[in-house]
């Protein structure tokens, strides 16, 4: 029992990071149509900057908001002069500048920051609270900071005039511009806060699996399994799918013998294929019907 | 000064030509109605207007240069337009349709009382405010759509085929109900419409549109009256 409450609660955890992924992927998804495979080393680049940040000093939850702050207006800046060229061309052409963005940041960061390895600090107490044995702290922290973003980034689409606008555009984008909505500076406004969604799962995992230029490729493939399980056409759903992933993930890596820690990136995959075959438009999405 | 100036308006789908030069005049507080068969141009002229599709010669509006310029820019001197299938945020509630209606509105207790004020146009948006616009049925769409122009407090609404799918009670609600706001709020409006007896009915001017060409304009009863006209588009 308690292996099994240990792997549950340290499934969370990583299904906090997945849940972010899927998140930020399924924001710009809903704008687009189309999957940022870049979304992983932009939050890779984020957790650098963190790192030179806290290098220099600066206090960690400083930098964990100041890491968020520069990816919102670095993400703004990748749509604004990067993406916004091809959007609306062709699906190729954006999926090719969505590719040369991963291998861009991927090699930046490995430029700046060199390969090795880095230990990145986790900001919570050495012990989780109340004496809880089943989790570790830094899960319990990685738990509950992915549940306070998730909670503010829907209250901001649930009740400010900005989120109601920005899901306005992603729905209809002519008639959005009808009501003098600029639709272009809400999907600028949307690669920003995919970007800060990003950033905090790159912090919060760094711990983890320690800071290298390809920490997030597998976290990436987490987060499209755990978006396309909820359902790629509701953000909620993608959360939701996030959470299941990470669960899943842990139980067949314990319980499945043959599959154990090695084989557990195959799960996602496995997941994907799945629900591409029987559910495309995953647990809670949308199924699009076309009144004729 | 007329409030809406359109002069040698030319408009273009890829290579194709739409429009042929159209030149007209709204005046503040009118109605115009621009008739016309399948194909002849009226929804994109509602549509370049809004610089929706790339568009050669001059729109004014209250005096001011419109063309060529972007959507939203245009819209926010006071345009509302309410696309033809009307367009609505399916996902979202009746409410918040309206509400997105106001976006460019910086006077939330105006706002606050305008919605009020829409509600008793149409009391069955109110019943419905909190359900998602995509489960309204045709009509109620339709009305939502009209209303949330009106959230802009525009000063011309384009209307492209308010009786798009409705039933004939329905349309002469709506109808009545763009009399009535006509009256109250004296908003000029530009409709264009299948259903030529009751578009020319609520118009004072009125425009026959053939190949993106205007080959007849005069008073909406003088149209109504004439023999050609009669035939081609009222049917009796």
């Amino acid at each position: 029992m308690d292996l099994f409450l240990q792997q549950t609660f340290a499934g969370l955890a990583f299904g906090g990071i997945y849940a972010c992924i899927a998140l930020a992927v399924v924001m710009i998804y809903q704008a687009t149509d189309h999957l940022n495979f870049a979304q992983g080393e932009m939050a890779m680049f984020s957790t650098y900057v963190a790192f030179t940040l806290l290098h220099h000093g600066v206090p960690y939850w400083w930098t964990f908001l100041l890491t968020m702050a520069i990816s919102f207006v670095g993400g703004v800046l990748v749509e604004r002069i990067i993406v916004r060229p091809v959007e609306g061309t062709t699906v190729l052409n954006e999926v090719i500048v969505f590719i040369g963005l991963l291998v861009i940041f991927n090699s930046l960061a490995g430029w700046i920051w060199d390969y090795t390895i880095k230990p990145f600090p986790s900001p919570f107490p050495k012990e989780a609270p109340f004496g809880i044995k089943f989790i570790g702290p830094h899960d319990f922290g990685v738990i509950g900071v992915t549940l306070v973003v998730l909670a503010v980034v829907f209250l901001f689409f649930r009740f400010t005039p900005v989120g109601l606008a920005m899901r306005a555009a992603a729905q209809n984008p002519d008639s959005a511009r009808l009501v003098g909505i600029r639709v272009g500076w809400m999907l600028a406004l949307g690669w920003g806060l995919a970007a800060a969604i990003g950033s905090v799962a790159g912090m919060m995992v760094a711990p983890i699996v320690f800071l290298e230029p390809n920490m997030m490729l597998g976290m990436l493939l987490y987060g499209f399994a755990g978006a396309l399980l909820g359902g790629i056409s509701n953000p909620v759903g993608a959360v939701a799918g996030g959470f299941m992933v990470g669960v899943l993930e842990n139980w067949v890596g314990t319980y499945v013998p043959f599959v154990g820690s090695e084989l557990k990136l195959t799960v996602a995959l496995v997941l994907i294929v799945t629900v591409l075959m029987f559910r495309p438009s995953g647990l809670f999405g949308y199924v699009v019907v076309k009144r004729v | 000064m007329a409030l809406l100036e359109v002069a040698n308006l030319e408009a273009f789908y890829g290579q194709t030509q739409v429009l042929r030069g159209l030149s007209f005049k709204l005046e503040e507080g009118s109605v115009t109605t621009i008739l016309g068969a399948n194909g002849a141009g009226k929804t994109t002229t509602l549509r370049a207007i809004c610089g929706m599709v790339r568009t050669n010669g001059e729109v004014r509006f209250s005096g001011e240069r419109i063309a060529g310029r972007a959507t939203e820019s245009i819209v926010r001197h006071g345009i509302a337009h309410v696309p033809e299938g009307r367009g609505t945020f399916v996902r979202l509630s009746a409410e918040q349709n309206l509400k997105l209606g106001a976006y460019s509105r910086k006077d939330a207790a105006a706002v606050a009382d305008d919605l009020e004020r829409v509600y008793q146009y149409f009391p069955r948006l109110k019943e419905r405010r909190h359900q998602q616009a995509g489960t309204l049925s045709g009509g109620e769409q339709q009305m939502l759509a009209v209303a949330r122009g009106l959230m802009m407090r525009p000063r011309l609404m384009l209307l492209d085929e308010p009786s798009f799918g409705l039933a004939p009670l329905l349309t002469e609600e709506l109808f009545r109900i763009l009399g009535t706001i006509r009256r109250e709020r004296q908003v000029s409006m530009l409709v264009v419409e299948q259903n030529a007896s009751l578009a020319l009915g609520i118009a004072d001017e009125a425009y026959l549109l053939e190949t993106g060409r205007i080959v007849m304009s005069g008073k909406a009863r003088d149209i109504g009256r004439d023999e050609t006209v009669r035939k081609a588009y009222l049917g009796y």
